[in-house]
């Protein structure tokens, strides 16, 4: 498969015609590329936010230099919306960037990146504002901002400080576009199936309205709850055993998987207010248990590379 | 004298940390150089969301000169006693000086520091300044953090200018190293600005968009939102905070004013106002009749090249996004009534032990119809109470509270109001959580008033009886607040009833003696009458503690306060304990200030009381004074009983302050000890007596002063 850089697309760079959904991700990818980025592909299972791509979680921890940036789609259940509202949709792009050690000048790299995309920073409105960034199940927090533009929140921009309940050593930078409203942004379009997805006349509702039907469908009304809950146990047993083998990211998919089933579980809305809160310690468990498996497996190679290092 | 500038740069600071960023900065600063002998003139400080500046103006050149001595051991100590004391001052063996201290020859270190160069001593404030700073969250970042004992910052620190008069102060942190440059505008100016003077600092910022003086960012907002305002003929809604926020996210301010869908005006005004002010820090502006406009203010970061035409038309979309959710939310939410949204209440925990949200809105809606039965809150209708009581929770679980948390009661009160509910029954729902602070009213609606009085007696209540009360500063539950809004309810409506037994009463009485404090209401005062038979009645106890206090604070009062304790003192000191001990002694000159059961009070009191009526015959010639006394106290209690019977505390006080004379010519002129025992015990009897009938009033002996 060839994959065309926007520089190598001639007349589209040269027009102000503001790009399609697919060439500003080709632009990111581009750019990021050019910064000495990773392009890593989605990860293969259904996630909730792109920070969840092991790509980021598991490669957070530890003392060595990551960078990589990826789409990842996200699954989020109850956002669904039968396709009839303009902006939620219950499976979206998030574009992630993963630099670690965070660089010096994390904050101009993303303003550059933005101008890739067509957005001049003297014309429209860009700030930092005050946003940390938390997940509990994870055991991860870090500090930053949600990045607006014109009073729109377009990235989320984090540092990373906790992963797994362990101290980043060192801290790790996390940049997560969100596509479809950038891209809205960039295009002037209220609605999202009215996106131009490639610039030949395919909208984002031809691609999606239909699985956004479909799948609020399923995700509302349709799954087999005892299924889930069946499946969810099962993931449950299944990280344990992974854990207890010691691999460790298969004993992280499991987490993923199980993070999943519960947030279907709770679209279908059969998770009460009292149970709810068991279930997400539960996967907690998982998903920390899983990295700290991972960190056990790689702290030894760590700190005989990295002698400054340790837990 | 020299001047000074310190710039510390980084990424974005959060709008809320910079004020007391700029405190921090100042005291840091004062106290590093005042422990180096500097005394710091006048200082500035002013921040930007990318910069902390400080400017500090006439410091000397050089410290001054000082010479500092200490006293070691005595000559002959032990070689490990004097090494040490050479170690800990910092010279050597030959160096230190003997002295003669009581006529034992003494070793004296003496160190004369020279003067040093301020400059030196700023290159080591700087440091000491920066690791030391208090931000309420910071971080660690970039390669450095490979150990977690690298610098903390709130954001990456990334600059650090410092000019002493013309000349740079060379220090490091963490791998950055001062200069003499600055940045300009993250937009508008690229490239280092180099600073050759203070004096130059702010006008060569302005130059390149920085406005470095957050007050004058803050006029500037200010002013330009309501010139925004007025030009398209109409008024800014002002909100303070909202001009320092807007000022803590900005260098380079620039109020746009941008509009809305007439259509979104349907949607309760306070909605628009928190989508747009809490999540997007915008100002809102009213029409000239007052009602809310389709008007906003945003506050844009750059003079755009467009005149800020499209950040207008970006800002307008986003809010027109918020608009329209909470639009969606208003119309879901009102297909069904709050009856049916109330049975959603089933599902949320009110808490573990408590049960659901539910069943408290059951507890509180048959307490309501019990305060409005019992005639405790007069004028209410008691179905109305009970029917509002019971949908007083229903908006939390709509789509719009769920939103916005902070709407809770008022959306439920617009939501009855839609279904043509009474105005009293959508009045009570809106504003039955008040009063929440200080500041708020408090109802005075008399259905309003039982559905608040009832929400917080059951709220508080029920953690009382499951044992979660607040210690310390935690109050997880906000139950001080609770009772704080139970008092001013009470106090406010002269509400009568019995508040509270056992430990909440006493939790009630903290919490009314701090809330009197501000309006002058001596603390030990309630003390004073709470002791006596553990008051329940709020509004009783408030109206006898001010006139206890207009007493005590008279001529009279202040006597009568000192004829007591004199009189308190004789008895204790005599081991007085009545002319009959049937009653055991708990070592307290008042048995009933220990005794809690309220049951027993009553039976002791009955006792003493009794016991008290029994003065004996006198087998002697009384004396003048202390006929009079006797006289006086005979005539007193049962004016002072009765006043307060009436609830006449005024007069009870009146009858105290009749004794005033006769127990001052009393002290004046008998002897209480005297020789003859029948005069002794009869007039130890009668100061007795006078204690008592002043514990009538006040429990006296918990007044100060």
């Amino acid at each position: 498969m060839t994959v065309f850089s926007p520089s190598a697309m001639g007349f589209r760079t040269m027009t102000k015609a503001p790009k399609s959904f697919q060439d500003m991700i080709l632009a990111l990818h581009d750019y990021w590329s050019a910064q000495g980025c990773l392009i890593l592909q989605p990860y293969d299972m259904r996630v909730g936010a792109g920070t969840f791509h092991t790509a980021t979680t598991l490669r957070a921890l530890g003392p060595e230099p990551w960078n990589a940036a990826f789409v990842q789609p996200c699954r989020r259940p109850t956002d669904g919306r039968y396709g009839e509202n303009p902006n939620r949709l219950q499976h979206y792009y998030q574009y992630q960037v993963i630099l670690k050690p965070s660089p010096p000048d994390l904050q101009d790299l993303y303003l550059k990146s933005l101008e890739v995309i067509g957005i001049d920073p003297l014309k429209h409105d860009i700030r930092f504002v005050e946003d940390d960034w938390e997940s509990p199940t994870l055991g991860a927090w870090g500090l930053g901002w949600e990045v607006w533009c014109d009073g729109m929140e377009v990235t989320q921009f984090t540092y990373f400080q906790q992963m797994g309940g362990y101290d980043c050593r060192p801290v790790a930078g996390e940049l997560t576009y969100g596509l479809e409203r950038l891209a809205m942004y960039i295009q002037n379009v209220d609605n999202v199936y009215d996106l131009d997805f490639n610039g030949r006349g395919v909208t984002y509702g031809d691609v999606f309205l239909e699985n956004e039907k479909q799948m609020s469908k399923w995700n509302f009304e349709v799954a087999d709850t005892d299924a889930l809950f069946d499946l969810f146990n099962k993931a449950e047993a299944e990280c344990r055993n992974a854990l207890d083998a010691d691999v460790p990211i298969a004993a992280y998919e499991q987490a993923i998987e199980a993070s999943h089933i519960f947030n279907l579980l709770q679209a279908r809305g059969v998770i009460s207010v009292q149970e709810r809160a068991s279930y997400m310690g539960r996967v907690r468990d998982l998903a920390r248990g899983s990295c700290e498996a991972y960190m056990a497996k790689e702290k030894d190679r760590w700190a005989a590379k990295y002698p400054e290092w340790q837990a | 004298m020299t001047d000074f500038l310190l710039e510390l740069r980084c990424e974005e600071i959060p709008a809320r940390m910079q004020k007391s960023a700029r405190a921090d900065l100042e005291k840091l600063f004062r106290s590093e150089l005042s422990a180096a002998g500097i005394a710091p003139g006048d200082i500035t400080v002013w921040s930007t969301p990318r910069r902390l500046a400080l400017i500090a103006r006439d410091l000397p050149e050089q410290t001054e000169a000082v010479s500092e001595e200490a006293k070691g051991p005595p000559e002959g100590a032990p070689d490990q006693a004097i090494d040490g004391f050479c170690r800990k001052n910092g010279v050597t063996r030959d160096q230190l000086e003997l002295r003669d201290v009581k006529g034992r020859a003494t070793y004296f270190a003496v160190r004369n520091i020279p003067g040093r160069a301020v400059k030196e001593v700023l290159a080591d404030t700087i440091p000491a300044v920066i690791r030391a700073f208090p931000w309420p969250k910071s971080m660690r970042w970039g390669a450095a953090s490979l150990s977690t004992e690298s610098l903390r910052w709130v954001r990456p620190l990334s600059g650090i200018l410092a000019l002493f008069g013309e000349e740079l102060v060379e220090c490091e942190v963490h791998g950055v190293t001062s200069g003499l440059v600055t940045l300009g505008h993250r937009f508008h100016h690229s490239g280092d600005i180099t600073i050759g003077h203070v004096d130059n600092y702010q006008e060569k910022l302005r130059a390149c968009h920085v406005i470095v003086d957050h007050t004058e960012r803050e006029a500037l907002i200010r002013e330009k939102a309501e010139e925004a305002a007025r030009s398209a003929g109409l008024t800014l809604v002002q909100d303070e905070g909202l001009v320092v926020e807007n000022a803590g996210l900005t260098e380079w301010p620039v109020p746009l004013l941008g509009r809305f869908d007439d259509a979104f005006l349907e949607v309760p005004p306070e909605v628009i106002q928190l989508s747009a002010r809490t999540n997007q820090k915008y100002f809102i502006c009213n029409d000239k009749t007052g009602k809310l406009a389709n008007a906003f203010i945003c506050t844009a970061n750059i003079e755009a090249e467009d005149g800020g035409v499209a950040i207008v038309a970006g800002n307008e979309k986003v809010l027109a996004a918020r608009l329209s959710d909470a639009r969606f939310f208003w119309d879901v939410d009102r297909r069904k009534t709050l009856e049916e949204h109330a049975k959603g209440l089933q599902r949320i925990t009110f808490h573990e032990k408590l049960g659901t949200v539910a069943d408290k809105v059951e507890r509180v809606a048959r307490l309501a119809r019990w305060l409005v039965e019992q005639g405790i809150v007069k004028g209410a209708d008691a179905d109305q109470a009970e029917q509002a009581a019971r949908l007083s929770k229903a908006d939390l679980v709509t789509e719009m509270v769920g939103e916005f948390p902070e709407l809770q009661g008022l959306m439920g009160g617009y939501y009855a109001r839609a279904e043509d509910l009474p105005d009293a029954v959508a009045d009570a729902i809106r504003d039955h959580y008040k009063p929440v602070g200080q500041g708020d009213g408090v109802p005075a609606a008399p259905v309003t008033v039982a559905v608040a009085l009832a929400d917080k007696l059951d709220t508080l209540q029920g953690f009382f009886s499951i044992d979660e009360k607040p210690s310390g500063s935690k109050d997880p539950f906000a139950l001080r607040r609770a009772a704080l809004g139970v008092i001013r309810i009470l106090t406010e409506n002269g509400l009568r009833m019995s508040v509270a037994e056992g430990d909440l009463l006493d939790f009630f009485a903290d919490r009314l003696k701090v809330q009197q404090k501000e309006a002058g209401i001596r603390h030990d005062l309630i003390d004073a009458v709470f002791a006596l038979g553990r008051e329940n009645d709020l509004v009783r106890l408030l109206a006898r503690v001010k006139a206890l206090q207009s007493f005590v604070e008279t001529e009279d009062g202040t006597n009568l306060l000192a004829g007591y304790k004199r009189a308190a003192n004789i008895l204790k000191k005599e081991d007085w304990q009545g002319l009959e001990s049937d009653i055991a002694r708990t070592g307290e000159e008042d048995p009933l200030s220990e005794v809690d059961d309220p049951d027993l009070t009553a039976v002791i009191a009955a006792k003493m009381a009794d016991r008290r009526k029994r003065l004996p015959e006198l087998s002697y010639e009384p004396e003048p004074a202390e006929k009079a006394l006797i006289d006086a106290l005979s005539e007193a209690e049962p004016r002072a009983s009765a006043a307060i019977e009436q609830e006449d505390f005024e007069g009870a006080m009146a009858a105290l302050a009749s004794l005033r004379a006769p127990i001052d010519a009393f002290f004046e002129s008998v002897i209480v000890n005297a020789p003859e025992t029948e005069k002794r015990s009869a007039r130890l009897a009668l100061l007795d007596n006078f204690r008592a009938a002043v514990h009538n009033v006040a429990d006296f002996s918990r007044i100060e002063g």
